[in-house]
């Protein structure tokens, strides 16, 4: 992990007094509400339904164990013992007090941690892959590029009252898990034809109101360009984006506006008049951010024997057997795996733990894996360097602290946003709607027979649940005050990116399982061998699951 | 008489900002045009030392290159605090078109950008544009938030190198 330095600590805590003395004025009645509200808002600080909410950032994912029992001693003693880890791989805590903000940022400077920029008009934190290192199919870590992105962004002068929120996500394998055909900027690390590192740099995707895919606007960047190419992107987006209407603010609507064309060739030209600045990256520079991210000293492992042994108590006890399948990814190095800490046990709010699961995890963490965690954009966490042999003792653990629900990737791991039970923005909650579809579809054979399935929940059309990328995805609305809820079909939110299509007219909360139900149906009896319920929707369209389920309610 | 600050210190503001579409001759007190009045009439306007452009968020610095290394006195209007077009703007004509003068800030700015209002290459920001709360009475000694941080990441304009080169 990146560890700070002296640069870095004294910067952070500047920032600290900085929002102190902001708070202090505006709490003595100097500062009026509108120029406090970006201020706070750049240090995470919203104004929600019921209290303020906090969200701090968890630069790309990953936290280390002390992280997290600072944070689990945060939610303590400034909140009401709980926090929630979101889909941008960021934590909230939902009940602090705007006047305690300050303090609860000097703990977290104490960790190296920090909320700038994780609300507002600006560069938020940058997010990435939860297997970043660790994976089979990957082609540079995107970490340390990540790392050289974040301190870029932070404090950035020139970018700090931009037109709308601005999201960055790397991802370095060949398999895209950080979304970024659905950021403002998404960056595929990758290597051309001479070995040489660069980037594939796209545009104008995002979720929200105006969904829409990213576009490539270079197809190489070579790597030391990095940050004179996202200066020169983030400056044509600053001078021409609309601030007219802050529906139409978004990086998409310019570059769909402009033609993809016309955007690339106005941030070449903007770019070619700074290439070469000292914002260039050096050798040394990307040499050191490298050195953050080296590899932990793995040990040796009979990884033979300990796949025997996994294989004879997987045929004990199947409950193992299909923890293992289903939360356990393979990893490059002989005899280690990534192992998911499920946050989606039924009941309980997508994503949320409580302050003594925090330091449960850290526990784990310790134990098990270097000390370190990968929170991931479906709102689970992933323990990345986990022995083999480790794996029956950390599935006993997983399933007493109640981390051991074996549904990854299934129906009922799904994302959701808080919804209308915290969120002012919210048109209709969205946990209730989550928990009874768990509830309803709690037969896991069943689930594994339906495999991979993206069901994604927003309770408005912010999107903060991704429903556009879901590959089932479900929309809170409201009608003259009561809430009713859109099912789309077919997103997707990884390589073969795309966005779902609306089945039709929206329902009641209640009526949810029983469509479910009847969508799951229609896929189970039209799939061919294998196909996944993405690719069965691909090849027969809406139209078949729209006349089913209209066809029953009517 | 309005305020300036300007080199860290606050001083006497003489100057008037004409607004757009102005028409008509001049006053006798040091004065900012608008950008479409010097194009149409800078060669009548040759006294750098009383006469200077202001731009506005969505015109374009660009049009003012020719011009630069005979101004003296630049604005760039901040239509409200939130609108950052300015930021850019002062970084261009600073950095690209290598503007030496006094930059200055008009329009709506509040105390807490003059960290990023410097770094970005302004030097003199008009006191009546800055909001400081209601009872329009200052609080902090402004050059205080001039100087907010003492670490910086990236280049600017008073930092030409980026920190990852003096680390």
């Amino acid at each position: 992990m990146y560890i700070y330095d002296q640069h870095d600590k004294t910067l952070i805590g500047e920032r600290v007094a900085q929002y102190r003395r902001q708070t202090d004025d505006y709490l003595a009645g100097k500062m009026r509400d509108e120029v406090f509200l970006p201020l706070r808002l750049q240090n995470g600080l919203y104004v929600q339904r019921l209290a303020p909410m906090l969200r701090i950032n968890i630069p790309y994912g990953m936290v280390s164990a002390t992280q997290l029992r600072a944070l689990a001693h945060i939610t303590r003693q400034y909140d009401k013992g709980y926090a929630h880890f979101t889909t941008r791989q960021n934590i909230q805590l939902n009940w602090p007090q705007l006047e305690e903000v300050p303090d609860i940022l000097a703990e977290l400077a104490a960790v190296e941690m920090q909320g700038i920029q994780s609300s507002g008009s600006c560069i938020r934190n940058v997010t990435s892959d939860e297997f970043a290192g660790i994976n089979t199919d990957e082609i540079e870590d995107p970490r340390p590029w990540c790392e050289i992105i974040r301190q870029w962004s932070t404090l950035h002068p020139e970018f700090a009252f931009l037109p709308r929120k601005f999201k960055i996500s790397v991802t370095g394998a060949e398999s895209d898990r950080a979304a970024i055909q659905v950021h403002d900027i998404g960056l595929q690390v990758l290597r051309n034809a001479n070995d040489e590192v660069g980037f594939k740099v796209l545009v104008g995707g995002g979720l929200g109101r105006s969904p829409a895919i990213g576009q490539a606007i270079k197809d190489f960047l070579p790597a030391k360009h990095l940050l004179t190419y996202l200066e020169a992107i983030l400056r044509v987006y600053n001078r021409y984006g609309r601030r007219d209407n802050k529906y139409k603010a978004r990086i998409k609507i310019l570059v769909k506006a402009w033609t993809a064309e016309v955007f690339a060739a106005k941030v070449e030209q903007e770019w070619l008049q700074e290439i070469d600045s000292p914002s260039t990256l050096t050798d040394e520079v990307i040499a050191h951010a490298k050195d953050f991210f080296t590899s932990p000293a793995y040990e040796s492992v009979d990884a033979e024997h300990a796949e025997a042994t996994l294989q004879n108590l997987a045929a004990e006890q199947i409950a193992f057997g299909k923890w293992r399948e289903r939360n356990v990814i393979a990893h490059k190095v002989a005899g280690y795996c990534a192992v998911h800490l499920s946050l989606k046990p039924t009941g309980v709010a997508p994503g949320d733990v409580t302050d003594s699961q925090l330091e449960a995890i850290a526990n784990l963490a310790d134990r098990y894996s270097f000390s370190e965690v990968r929170v991931t954009h479906h709102q689970n966490l992933v323990l990345g360097d986990v022995k083999l042999s480790d794996l029956p003792e950390l599935w006993q653990a997983a399933k007493k602290l109640g981390f051991a629900t074996p549904s990854i990737g299934t129906l009922v791991d799904m994302i959701c946003c808080p919804g209308g039970d915290f969120c002012s923005l919210a048109n209709a909650k969205s946990i209730p709607v989550a928990e009874a579809i768990q509830r309803r579809f709690d037969d896991l054979d069943y689930l594994y027979d339906l495999g991979d399935i993206k069901l994604n929940i927003s309770g408005c059309m912010n999107a903060c649940g991704h429903h556009h990328v879901g590959n089932i995805g479900i929309l809170g609305v409201d009608k003259k005050g009561e809430e009713f809820y859109q099912i789309q079909l077919g997103g997707s939110a990884l390589d073969d990116a795309s966005l779902g299509k609306v089945l039709g007219p929206s329902f009641y909360a209640h009526e949810i399982p029983d469509v479910l139900e009847r969508i799951l149906s229609i896929y189970v009896d039209q799939r061919i061998e294998g196909e996944s319920f993405l690719d069965t929707h691909r090849r027969i369209g809406t139209a078949p699951f729209k006349e089913y389920i209209y066809a029953k309610a009517a | 008489m309005p305020k300036l600050l300007k080199d860290k210190s606050i001083v006497d503001n003489s100057w008037q900002i004409l607004p757009k579409g102005f028409a008509g001759a001049l006053p006798d007190t040091p004065c900012f045009v608008p950008l479409d009045y010097w194009l149409a009439n800078k060669q009548n306007l040759q006294k750098p030392e009383s006469i200077g452009v202001w731009l506005d968020a969505e015109q374009e610095p660009e049009e003012l290159a020719d011009d630069i290394e005979n101004l003296q006195h630049l604005a760039v209007n901040f239509p409200t605090f939130m609108d950052g077009r300015g930021f850019s703007i002062a970084r261009l004509i600073r950095e690209r078109y290598k503007f030496t003068g006094e930059l200055r800030a008009i329009g709506h700015i509040v105390p807490d950008q003059l960290f990023y209002l410097s770094r970005c290459g302004f030097d003199a920001f008009c006191l009546d544009a800055l909001s400081l709360g209601d009872e329009a009475e200052q609080h902090h000694q402004l050059e205080d938030y001039l100087a907010a941080f003492s670490v910086t990441y990236q280049a600017c304009v008073n930092q030409e190198q980026p920190l990852f080169r003096r680390r």
